[in-house]
């Protein structure tokens, strides 16, 4: 399943009576999880996987939605897939007044649009139909590896890119992947749109650039020819978060030295993060696999993992740096290669 | 797949329409089109809901409990809390073990997730929502969270409810001749120690448990649905507790969606429903969420093991010594036989002939869910042999021997049958080089030493586990087992209607093993009815006689005995009639499955519904012959059946990630004879689905202060399809001497045979690192860590 957040690490550290890692001090408002009340963490912990009442709504339009945003503020929450956020309610992790469901909002964000120079990709796209376009794996291979290894066909049958960017879960596979490729999200308000970078985005673990009564509207990637991408993910088991996920993307120039090169690591600090150190330590220089290992202790040196059940700090840092070398290597031989055929065929995925 | 037929007295014979075989099960019909009828499906016309508060300490003094504003919730009808439940004397219950625990803790909590207060309200959603309106004020305590610290002279005394407990201590249990043991250690050319631990696992069924109690005041009389693996011991426990006579309650087990021994202890909530439906005069369901199972209900294995083994420099087993320390969490609440607090440890020697062996356990209470015995563990059975198949493999390692070549030489013989083990069990009958025969020959065994000799050359990691187990399973004989002094028997009914339809009625529940089908064909193959035509009715103490229920593999060995039995009690009473029918002595009559004929003139017979006709009917029976065609039986084991198997795992590490993947699993079982095979394999595919689970990513892990990190299905993964090989299953045939129809079980094997092959596998494959042993699960960062010399117990 796709969640977002350790769930009884979250109870537990409530239990302990402290604040849980990653959830907002109690009555703060919250982009993330909403109004988290410590008493119902507390004894909700180990009884409540039924929800405490909330009222509903359901939009039709990105205006509908924006206006019951504006109109409830902090104590309503978008719901696209749900596959974070309901079972975060169900335990009482997050509580919210309203649910505002936006799932009718598919026609219009989700799409996966090819323009000159970019992609763009509507916050509502479903993961199954990132998994399936052709034109995203083309120019960016590295959304089709990150798919297969996203939990499990239900859950990419209804979860959504921008629920998952929304959530900015530490572990999250597609920020992982957008702040590889060096996203720019389209949120919209009352006021209009704006544009914010991918490194801008995220502001801490579950929480967003996205205002109370914003939307995340869009994606758009850059697309830069002689270019290409690889994810690779080590989980306990298929559909599990990662251990540690790394993406990379490389840029060549026309002498086939490395023009750009990103790497994006999950799981290893409080967001997905990039290694701004790499494109400095990389441009200019033929592609070898020195230069990945270069590039991959630069990842283990610039990442910040924690011990946790998954596995211990140290192991994190060691595979970030071995993910990196095998997401750089994978990403430069892609590149001119012909996208391998067939893989969208869902039903070859695996689980 | 590769089902390797074997050829012994005893054959598969699938293509038989009448009897053991290869038959679709008759229950599937309604599971796959969910049609299951499970306790949360159940409706009641006035039911209220009841929801747990629980303990967010693992270990508090309760100060106060106010439940008013919970009270004045408009949907509740009552709360309930320790002190409460004290004034009816209801506060704590007995455990399976002899020991008391907790309904609604009053004077401590004890572990995490403890029941401390019930709501009973008129929804599920009002229940939970009161739940919050309880104020508990704790006052936490230092918790006892490692069990090698829980006997430490400054450990908080967790039992402080048991008069003059002064410590941890839970009970110490020895067996085996520990002098001789040591005689034979003294004087071995070869000794191999080494620590393992065996995790706390959790079975994690996929229905919860759950209860809906309906007490009727006008007649007294008490109904409870339950998720129970055990209903007519559950009756009696309810019956003394509740000062009820048995007649007065039924319990009743529906659908249960997996046990796998979870559903065995009685459990506070079941005991809530049933004081909620006492006070409020409705029907009151319980239905305990996913945490809630996962953090309160019974736990598996947690096993801190000495393992240390001797042999003589060319591989000679000669004995093996162990020490245990046992964590049994806050409460005695182990389901095992009463004289075998380890369960069935003692038969840790495994299926070696050896000259000495010996055991020192001490159990001790920490601030953990208490528990011990589930997850298919054959009453310990499974720690037992993962200990054993450990040690041979570390012997192996340090003698530089083939694991099965080392395995060979020192099997039981088969001429040795039945053995007596070093630990006083006595096996009853095995043939093990055949069964290790044909598994290494299924896995192409030197075809794989081969292949992982390039691959070493070349860096790869491939590595190859073997595993033999000899299982102990059918418990048990009444005159030295029992459960709170219910003996372990099992009784089976059989009525044959006039029609030659049948019903057979069963003191064992099925949770999903197939009963209704197994069972009607043990009858089918004893009586000749067709097993289509064989209703089987389980699960209802109204309706089935006195047995002590499903687990421990124990079905098929004790009930599967006393439905073959019965069977032929009533085909001795139709041949009585038979002899009455075709005018001819019983010594003249021939029974060939379904019909007597008479010897030499077959065309003279009557078919067995035609006995039945004749049985209810108006024609004359033979002299001293009543009518009706029925009998019953109590069955009481007279040893307990010991199947065995040998299993062998490929797998392959990535030296980059450390991560491992199975590629391959033969496993090869002897369960004597086969009743379904179609069902046997499912219960192997199962088992070994879950050793994958807990060799490589299951454990309910604790942190410092007692916090379970397992509470959740994202925190305790249970492996999916694409952790699993595709099973490679082959068998051979050992009767067991003593079971009418020469069956063992089979339940649990898979589950128990499966970890040791796979951690075998894998550290096979780290042996280039020097690796002689990793604790489980083995994750990919406990298997670098192993890679880097560090190889830690797991916490």
């Amino acid at each position: 399943m796709e969640h977002s957040v350790e769930l009884a690490e979250l109870a537990v550290d409530a239990a302990a009576l402290q604040m849980p890692r990653h959830v907002p001090e109690q009555g703060r408002r919250s982009k993330g999880l909403g109004r988290v009340g410590h008493r119902a963490v507390l004894k909700g912990a180990f009884s409540m996987q039924v929800p405490a009442p909330f009222e509903y709504r359901r939009a039709g339009t990105v205006g509908e939605a924006i206006g019951l945003l504006d109109r409830l503020g902090d104590t309503a929450r978008l719901v696209a897939g749900g596959h974070s956020l309901l079972p975060m309610m169900k335990l009482r992790l997050a509580n919210f007044e309203y649910l505002i469901d936006i799932n009718d909002l598919h026609g219009e964000l989700g799409f996966v649009a090819v323009e000159p120079g970019w992609i763009r990709i509507g916050a509502m796209t479903r993961h199954r139909e990132l998994l399936e376009s052709d034109p995203l794996a083309a120019a960016f291979p590295i959304f089709r590896d990150a798919e297969r290894v996203i939990a499990d066909p239900v859950v990419r049958n209804r979860g959504t890119l921008g629920g998952s960017l929304c959530q900015a879960d530490p572990s999250e596979d597609l920020s992982a992947v957008c702040t590889t490729l060096d996203a720019r999200c389209v949120i919209r308000g009352a006021d209009g749109e704006r544009v914010v970078p991918m490194a801008d985005f995220h502001q801490g673990p579950y929480e967003t650039a996205v205002g109370d009564a914003e939307i995340l509207t869009e994606i758009r990637l850059p697309v830069h020819p002689n270019g290409s991408s690889a994810y690779e993910k080590v989980e306990l088991r298929a559909g599990d978060w990662a251990v540690v996920s790394a993406g990379a993307a490389v840029r060549l120039d026309d002498e086939g030295l490395i023009a750009d090169a990103r790497v994006g690591l999950a799981a290893v600090g409080p967001n997905t993060a990039g290694i701004p150190g790499i494109a400095d330590a990389l441009r200019g220089r033929p592609p070898s696999q020195e230069l990945y290992e270069q590039a991959g202790d630069l990842a283990a040196a610039g990442c910040d993992p924690v011990t946790d059940r998954r596995g211990s700090a140290e192991y994190k840092r060691y595979l970030a740096r071995e993910l990196t070398v095998r997401v750089l290597r994978t990403a430069v031989a892609r590149i001119g290669a012909p996208p391998a055929a067939g893989d969208g065929d869902i039903n070859r995925q695996g689980v | 797949m590769t089902t390797a037929p074997a050829r012994t007295a005893f054959e598969d014979n699938d293509h038989k329409p009448v009897g053991h075989g290869r038959m679709l099960r008759k229950e599937d019909p309604r599971f796959i089109r969910g049609k299951g009828r499970y306790i949360d499906d159940l409706q009641l016309p006035g039911m209220l809901h009841l929801a747990v508060l629980r303990s967010p300490f693992a270990h508090a003094k309760v100060v106060s409990v106010d439940t008013g504003l919970a009270e004045e919730h408009p949907k509740v009808r009552l709360v309930v809390t320790g002190a409460m439940l004290a004034e009816k004397g209801l506060a704590w219950m007995p455990t399976l073990s002899n020991d008391v625990q907790a309904v609604l803790a009053t004077d401590k909590v004890r572990f995490q997730g403890q029941e401390v207060a019930f709501v009973v309200a008129e929804d599920r959603y009002a229940a939970r929502d009161a739940l919050e309106l309880i104020d508990v004020e704790y006052e936490p305590l230092d918790p006892v969270v490692d069990v090698r610290t829980a006997l430490s002279a400054d450990a908080p005394v967790i039992r402080d409810d048991l008069e003059g407990k002064t410590d941890n201590h839970c009970f110490d249990w020895e067996t085996g001749d520990a002098a001789a043991t040591d005689a034979v250690f003294a004087r071995a050319d070869v000794v191999v120690s080494e620590d393992i631990v065996y995790p706390r696992v959790h079975p994690a069924p996929m229905e919860t448990c759950g209860a809906v109690a309906d007490y009727d005041a006008v007649d007294g009389r008490l109904t409870l649905w339950s998720t129970t693996q055990a209903p007519h011991a559950h009756r009696t426990l309810y019956a003394i507790v509740a000062g009820l006579p048995e007649h007065k309650i039924r319990v009743v087990a529906p659908d249960i969606g997996g046990g796998f021994g979870n559903k065995v202890p009685i459990y506070p909530g079941y005991v809530c429903a049933i004081v909620g439906s006492l006070l409020t005069g409705k029907p009151v369901k319980w239905v305990e969420d996913r945490s809630e199972n996962l953090t309160s209900t019974g736990f598996a294995r947690d096993y801190v093991m000495r393992g240390e083994i001797a042999a003589t420099a060319d591989g000679r087993i000669l004995a093996l010594r162990t020490h245990v320390l046992a964590d049994h969490g806050a409460f005695n609440g182990t389901a095992a036989p009463l004289k075998y607090p380890a369960g069935f440890f003692g038969v840790f020697t495994g299926s070696y002939d050896i000259e000495a062996a010996s055991c020192k356990m001490t159990a001790v209470y920490t601030n953990k869910a208490p528990g011990g015995v589930a997850y298919a563990c054959s009453f310990r059975v499974t720690e037992a042999v993962y200990l054993v198949e450990r040690m041979v493999d570390c012997l192996a390692y340090e003698l530089k021997a083939d694991p099965v070549a080392l395995r060979r030489k020192n099997f039981i013989r088969p001429d040795q049958f039945p053995y007596r083990t070093r630990t006083g069990w006595v096996y009853d009958s095995g043939n093990y080089a055949p069964t290790m025969e044909l598994a290494t020959r299924i896995a192409g065994y030197d075809e794989l030493r081969a292949e992982q000799a390039a691959k070493r050359e070349r860096g790869e990691l491939m590595g190859i586990g073997v595993s033999f187990f000899t299982e102990a399973v059918g418990a048990g004989p009444r005159k030295d087992m029992d459960i709170l002094g219910l003996g372990m028997a099992d009784g089976c009914e059989l009525r044959v209607h006039p029609t030659g339809k049948a019903v057979v009625r069963l003191s064992v529940q099925t949770q999903g093993q197939g009963h209704e089908t197994t069972f009607a064909q043990i009858v089918a193959e004893e009586i000749g009815i067709p097993p289509q035509d064989i209703e089987v009715v389980h699960g209802d103490t109204d309706q089935t006689p006195f047995g002590l229920g499903t687990y421990g593999s124990r079905s098929t060995p004790v009930s599967g005995a006393a439905a073959a039995l019965v069977a032929r009690k009533v085909r001795d009473k139709a041949k009585l009639i038979a002899s009455g029918m075709l005018e001819v002595s019983v010594a003249d009559l021939e029974w060939s499955k379904g019909a007597f004929h008479v010897k030499g003139d077959p065309s003279a017979s009557v078919t067995i519904q035609d006995v039945a006709m004749r049985a209810h009917g108006a024609g004359d029976l033979p002299e001293g012959v009543e009518g009706g065609l029925e009998a019953q039986i109590c069955y009481n084991p007279e040893n307990l059946t010991y199947p065995h198997g040998a299993y062998i795992c490929v797998v392959d590490i990535d030296p980059g990630t450390a991560k491992v993947t199975v590629r391959r699993f033969v496993a090869v079982d002897d369960c004597g004879t086969r009743i379904n095979p179609m069902i046997i394999e499912g219960q192997v595919h199962g088992g070994l689905t879950d050793g994958v689970g807990m060799a490589l990513m299951e454990m309910v892990s604790f942190d410092e202060d007692g916090n379970c990190l397992s509470g959740s299905l994202m925190d305790y993964l249970l492996p999916t399809a694409l952790e699993v090989p595709d099973w490679e299953t082959g068998f051979t045939v050992t009767p067991s001497p003593h079971h009418p129809i020469g069956a063992k079980g089979i339940g649990e094997s898979a589950t128990v045979g499966s970890p040791p092959a796979l951690v075998n596998a894998v550290v096979d494959a780290l042996r280039p690192f020097g690796v002689r042993h990793a604790d489980m699960p083995l994750t990919p960062s406990r298997v670098w860590e192993a890679m880097q010399g560090r190889a830690t117990p797991p916490n």
